[in-house]
């Protein structure tokens, strides 16, 4: 299955990359999207996700054609 | 009910007039308007700040501010909602954010103008990076607490 993946503020610029195109064969959750995308770095502890633009739990299930997005702390307003 | 999330300077008092103006349907209803508009300093965490850029997640944004809205409608009795934020580059004395709300009273309109500013801060994927008098960068790691003297 097809998932894109979507980087932002701090995190897109720590990782010089606002997106990633991902193929899975097994049943995945947000955090093994993070950790097949970036193999070698760790989630950083205060980081956020979001699976079509809704706020989800890091061991949340993820289907074919989902948008997963990770971002820092929101510091709108 | 309007959220607008546009990416050049807005003035907050005339956004408040023409919405207003075409919210025909509740004139006579409302007496209370209570307005929260956030503004961009020239100072942050003891540094002179020159500008600052606001990213967003577009969709995302529109999404949450949306289901803010909604809760609000759901908790309180409210008439109406308009809320306005700023992306892209801004400067000290620029409007970011605009919050409206139209109530038959005056305790409505106050606790859900907080109420959403509040989530807003939490929940809207915004996000600042400031510029420093110095040219300098630097991301707004986090928003600060809303209650002046601690909530309740």
């Amino acid at each position: 299955m097809s998932i894109k993946v979507r980087y932002f503020a701090s995190l897109k610029e720590s990782l010089g990359r606002s997106e990633d195109e991902l193929e899975f064969v097994e049943v995945i959750t947000v955090i093994d999207v993070w950790s097949q995308a970036n193999p070698d770095s760790e989630l950083p502890a205060n980081i956020l996700a979001a699976v079509n633009m809704e706020y989800v739990a890091l061991d949340s299930l993820v289907k074919n054609n989902d948008e997963v997005a990770f971002f820092p702390p929101v510091t709108g307003g | 009910m309007e959220v607008k999330v546009v990416s050049s300077a807005f003035d907050p008092w005339q956004e408040i007039q023409q919405y207003q103006s075409s919210i025909k349907d509740i004139k006579g209803k409302y007496g209370a308007t209570s307005v929260f508009v956030g503004t961009m300093r020239d100072f942050n965490d003891g540094d002179n700040v020159k500008g600052m850029t606001l990213e967003h997640y577009p969709g995302m944004t529109e999404l949450q501010l949306s289901k803010i809205i909604t809760e609000a409608m759901k908790e309180w009795q409210v008439l109406d909602i308009l809320v306005v934020h700023r992306v892209g580059d801004l400067f000290p004395d620029d409007p970011i954010v605009l919050v409206a709300v139209w109530s038959a009273h005056r305790g409505d309109a106050f606790d859900v103008s907080r109420y959403i500013m509040e989530a807003l801060k939490s929940k809207a994927p915004f996000w600042k990076k400031e510029i420093l008098q110095t040219d300098a960068e630097r991301w707004v790691g986090e928003n600060t607490d809303g209650y002046s003297k601690g909530k309740e």
